[in-house]
C-alpha cells in the first residue's frame, strides 16, 4: 500500500524542512540577507531539469496515464517552463503533493515550483514565503452530493456531515460560510484526498466539498457521474496559480510572463498547429515580438528569445491547454475566457 | 544497596592531592576535555540557531509564536472543551491535544485488559483457547497498524445510513455516522459527581493500603469493599444530590440529515481506538505470558500443594511476581500506543498531530508546528514513564 508513506507525509515533510532551514549550510546563506536572485534558475539549469509539484491526482490537472506519463493542466504549465528553459517538454520531474505538504515541500526547495490547484490568499503571499506567479485558473468552491439525497441547494446541507480535505483554504471557507450561514455541520477531515473522497461515496459524509474544478474532476472520475450533483452555489473566490519561493523574483518574472505569453497567443490566435508558420510570415508588430523575431524580451527574462514560440509548438496556447485538459471533465471556459469574452477575466499585460 | 555502602572498601576515600596545571594530571585533562566538548555542543547549537533565523528571514517565513493567538478558522469536529472556528490556534491545539489523550489513556487501560486475558487465555490448558489466543496474537502483530486502522475505518463505514440505523436498544443507534447513546444535558452536577468519583477512587487506594498493612502485622483478613462502594458511588452521588440533582435525558433522534444530541463515538475515533487496542493488546499478551511463564514452576506447585483454587494461584501468588517482569516492558508499549496514536490523521481523527500540521500548513512555520508536536509528545511520554517508574519502584520486591 502506498499509503504508508504518504499518510505521514507531511509531519515528515515538515520535519525535513525545519532540518533544512536549521541545517542549510553559510554557504547556502551569504552574509547579506539578500537571497540571490537567481539562485533557482541557476539551480534548475545546473541539474538539468524542473522539479514540479503538482497533484496527487486530480483529473484534467494532473494526473498520470495509463502510460504513467503526466497530463492536465498544471502539468502543461510545468512542461511549459520547461521548454522555455531547455526546449524540451519532457525535461521536468513530477512531485506529487499533497494539500498538506505542499508548501513544505516548496519552502524545502524539494520542489522548484507548485503548479497544483493552489489558491492565492495574501497569508500565503506573505508568511509563507511564496509568491504566486499569476492565476492559471479562476475557480470558486463549491459542494457535491448525491442525487440520491434530494438536496438541490446548499443552504440545505444544515446539520449534514461534509467531507473536506485539510490544509485547504476549503477547510476554512466552510467555517466561514457556515458561521455567516447559521448553519450547523459536522466536518470530517481525512488526510488523503482518495481516503476523503472514499468517505463521502460509503456514506460518511452528506456532501464533498472542494473547488469546483476539483468536484468536476472528482465526479467526472466516478464510474457514474450522474449519481452525483455539484450543488448551484458557489461560496468563494479561489484564484488558483503556480505559486514558487519568494525572493526568486528572476524566476517569478519567467513564470508569470510564459502564462502571460500563453494568454496572449490565444488572443493573436496563434495556436501550436499554426505557430510555426506564424514565426515565419506574421506581420503584426506584438505577435512577432510574441514569438521572438523582433526585441530581446526573452534575453530580458534570461531565456531564448524564441522561448514563446517553443512553449506554444509544445502545449499549445492557453485556450488550446484548457480545452485540452479541462473540458473533457465537463468545465466551461467562464470565467477564464479571454477578457475579450462577456465575463471573461484571463488578461494578459502588453508583451513588449 | 545498603549492604554495598556497609562494605568498607567502598567508604575510603582517595588520598587528596593538589591539582598540578599540568597535563599529566589526570584531573586537569579531564576538566579541559569536558570544558571543550560542551563549548563545541554551545558552538554548534548557536550556530544552528542562528543559521536558522537567517534562512528563515532571507525566504521571508515568518517566525515565532505569535500565530498561537491569531484566528485558527478551523473547523474540529471532536472537541471535549468548547470550541469553535472563531477560537485561536493556541485553543485548537490544545483540542488537538485533549483528543490525543482521549485515544491514548482510554486506550492504554482497555489494551492492558484485552492483553492481559489473552495473554492468560494462551497459557491456558484448554488446547482450543490457547490456540485462538496464539492466532489472534500473531495475526495482529504481523499486520502493519495503518492497514488495521484503514480496516476498521472502511468497516465502520460499511454501517447503514442514519435513515437505517440499527437501533438495538431504545435510545441507542448505530449508522455510519457512528454509536449515539443516550446521555444527560450535562451540568455543573455532573462535574462535580465525576471529580467527586476521581477523589472516591483515590481514597479507596489508600484506604486499602492501609487496610493491607494492618493485615500484614495482624493476619486478620478485613472486607475493603463496602467502603470502596460507599465512596466510589455513594460519594459522587451524593455531591450530585446536593448539587440539586439535575436530570435531564438527552436522547439522540434523526432530525434532517443526522442524529442530534446523545452521546457520539464517532467512526473516526472508534476505528482509532479499536486499531490501537486490539494492535497492542497483541504485543501486551506476550508481555504478559513471558511474565507468567517467569514465575518458577515451584510456586504454582507449592500453592497447589497448600490446596488454593487456580484462580487464587494466578491472583494472590503468579500475578504479583509476574508484575516484576511485566512493568518495565509494559512502559514502552504505551509509550508506542501513544506514539502511534499519530496515525489518526490517516482515518480523519483530530488528534494534536492534524491540527498542528493544519496550523502549520496555514501558517507556515514547520519549525514551531513540529516543536509543538514534540513538546506535546515528550510532556506526554515522560509523564507515562514517571508514573510506570514510580509503580515498578512500588511493586518491586522489598528484600530483607
Ligand atoms: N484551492 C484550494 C484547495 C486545493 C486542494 O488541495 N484541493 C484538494 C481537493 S480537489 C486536492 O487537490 N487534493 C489532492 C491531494 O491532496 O492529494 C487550496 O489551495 O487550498
Amino acid at each position: 500500500m502506498v499509503s504508508f508513506r504518504k499518510s505521514r507525509g507531511s509531519v515528515i515533510r515538515a520535519a525535513v524542512l525545519s532540518a533544512l532551514v536549521i541545517g542549510s549550510t553559510f554557504a547556502a546563506a551569504p552574509a547579506s540577507a539578500q537571497p540571490q536572485a537567481t539562485a533557482t534558475l541557476d539551480a534548475i539549469r545546473a541539474r538539468g531539469s524542473l522539479v514540479c509539484g503538482v497533484n496527487t491526482g486530480l483529473a484534467g490537472f494532473a494526473q498520470p496515464d495509463s502510460q504513467g506519463v503526466w497530463r492536465g493542466f498544471d502539468v502543461d504549465y510545468c512542461r511549459a517552463v520547461a521548454v522555455a528553459l531547455f526546449n524540451d517538454p519532457n525535461r521536468v520531474r513530477y512531485v506529487p503533493t499533497t494539500a498538506q505538504n505542499r508548501f513544505t515541500a516548496l519552502q524545502s526547495g524539494e520542489v522548484d515550483m507548485l503548479a497544483r490547484n493552489t489558491t492565492w490568499t495574501l497569508s500565503r503571499d506573505t508568511s509563507l514565503g511564496l509568491d504566486f506567479a499569476a492565476t492559471s485558473f479562476y475557480d470558486g468552491q463549491g459542494f457535491m452530493v448525491k442525487r440520491s439525497a434530494n438536496v438541490e441547494h446548499a443552504p440545505q446541507l444544515d446539520g449534514a456531515t461534509i467531507c473536506v480535505q485539510p490544509g485547504t483554504t476549503t477547510e476554512q471557507n466552510l467555517a466561514d460560510w457556515a458561521r455567516a450561514n447559521n448553519i450547523r455541520f459536522t466536518p470530517v477531515v481525512i488526510e488523503r484526498i482518495e481516503d476523503n473522497i472514499s468517505a463521502y461515496l460509503a456514506g460518511r459524509c452528506d456532501a464533498y466539498t472542494t473547488d469546483v474544478s476539483g468536484l468536476a474532476a472528482t465526479r467526472a472520475a466516478q464510474a457514474s457521474p450522474n449519481d452525483h450533483v455539484i450543488l448551484p452555489e458557489v461560496i468563494s473566490k479561489e484564484p488558483l496559480g503556480p505559486a514558487v519561493r519568494h525572493g526568486d523574483q528572476r524566476f517569478t518574472d519567467l513564470v508569470r510572463w510564459i502564462h502571460f505569453g500563453l494568454v496572449t497567443a490565444e488572443e493573436l490566435g496563434i495556436t501550436s498547429g499554426n505557430a510555426a508558420q506564424a514565426a515565419a510570415n506574421d506581420q503584426r508588430p506584438d505577435a512577432r515580438r510574441l514569438l521572438g523575431r523582433t526585441g530581446e524580451l526573452g534575453a530580458m527574462l534570461s531565456v531564448d528569445n524564441a522561448f514563446m514560440l517553443n512553449v506554444i509548438r509544445a502545449v499549445g496556447n492557453y485556450g488550446e491547454i484548457f480545452n485540452r485538459n479541462l473540458t473533457p471533465i465537463g468545465l466551461q471556459r467562464g470565467p477564464n475566457a479571454l477578457w475579450t469574452t462577456p465575463g471573461g477575466l484571463q488578461y494578459a499585460p502588453p508583451f513588449r | 544497596m545498603s549492604d554495598a555502602t556497609a562494605d568498607p572498601r567502598y567508604r575510603r576515600t582517595p588520598p587528596k592531592r593538589p591539582i598540578r596545571f599540568s597535563w599529566s594530571d589526570e584531573r586537569v585533562r579531564a576538566i579541559v576535555w569536558q570544558l571543550l566538548v560542551v563549548g563545541i555542543i554551545v558552538a554548534v547549537v548557536w550556530w544552528l540557531v542562528r543559521n536558522t533565523q537567517h534562512n528563515l528571514e532571507v525566504r521571508r517565513i515568518a517566525t515565532g509564536f505569535g500565530f498561537l493567538n491569531r484566528e485558527a478558522g478551523l473547523p474540529i469536529a471532536e472537541h471535549i472543551i468548547d470550541y469553535s472556528p472563531t477560537n485561536t490556534y493556541l485553543r485548537a491545539l490544545i483540542v488537538g491535544v485533549l483528543n490525543t489523550l482521549k485515544v491514548a489513556v482510554i486506550g492504554i487501560v482497555l489494551a492492558t485488559i484485552l492483553g492481559t486475558l489473552i495473554g492468560i487465555a494462551r497459557l491456558s490448558k484448554n488446547w482450543l483457547v490457547s490456540k485462538i489466543a496464539g492466532v489472534y496474537v500473531e495475526v495482529i502483530r504481523d499486520l502493519p497498524l495503518l492497514l488495521q486502522l484503514l480496516f476498521w475505518y472502511t468497516v465502520l463505514q460499511g454501517l447503514p445510513n442514519p435513515r437505517n440505523a440499527m437501533n438495538p436498544v431504545a435510545g441507542v443507534f448505530l449508522s455510519n455516522r457512528g454509536l449515539l447513546l443516550p446521555w444527560v444535558e450535562w451540568q455543573a452536577a455532573h462535574t462535580g459527581a465525576l471529580l467527586a468519583m476521581i477523589v472516591g477512587v483515590v481514597l479507596t487506594w489508600m484506604y486499602s493500603d492501609v487496610m493491607r498493612a494492618r493485615r500484614m502485622q495482624d493476619g486478620q483478613p478485613r472486607r475493603v469493599w463496602p467502603i470502596a462502594v460507599l465512596l466510589i458511588l455513594g460519594l459522587p452521588v451524593a455531591v450530585w444530590a446536593l448539587m440539586g440533582a439535575p436530570f435531564t435525558p438527552d436522547v439522540p433522534a434523526l432530525r434532517g440529515f443526522n442524529f442530534r444530541g446523545g452521546f457520539v463515538v464517532s467512526p473516526e475515533y472508534f476505528a482509532l481506538l479499536v486499531g490501537l487496542v486490539t494492535y497492542t493488546s497483541g504485543f501486551i499478551a506476550e508481555i504478559v505470558r513471558a511474565g507468567i511463564l517467569s514465575v518458577g514452576h515451584g510456586q504454582w506447585e507449592a500453592a497447589q500443594a497448600l490446596g488454593l483454587k487456580p484462580g487464587t494461584v494466578l491472583k494472590q501468588i503468579v500475578l504479583p511476581q509476574a508484575l516484576r517482569v511485566i512493568v518495565p516492558p509494559m512502559t514502552s508499549q504505551y509509550l508506542n500506543l501513544t506514539k502511534n496514536s499519530s496515525l489518526a490523521v490517516a482515518i480523519g481523527y483530530q488528534d494534536i498531530v492534524s491540527i498542528a500540521n493544519t496550523t502549520l500548513n496555514q501558517t507556515g512555520q514547520a519549525i514551531e508546528g513540529i516543536a509543538i508536536i514534540m513538546a506535546v509528545y515528550l510532556s506526554i511520554s515522560l509523564s507515562i514513564s514517571l508514573f510506570m517508574n514510580w509503580y515498578n519502584a512500588k511493586i518491586a520486591l522489598v528484600e530483607r
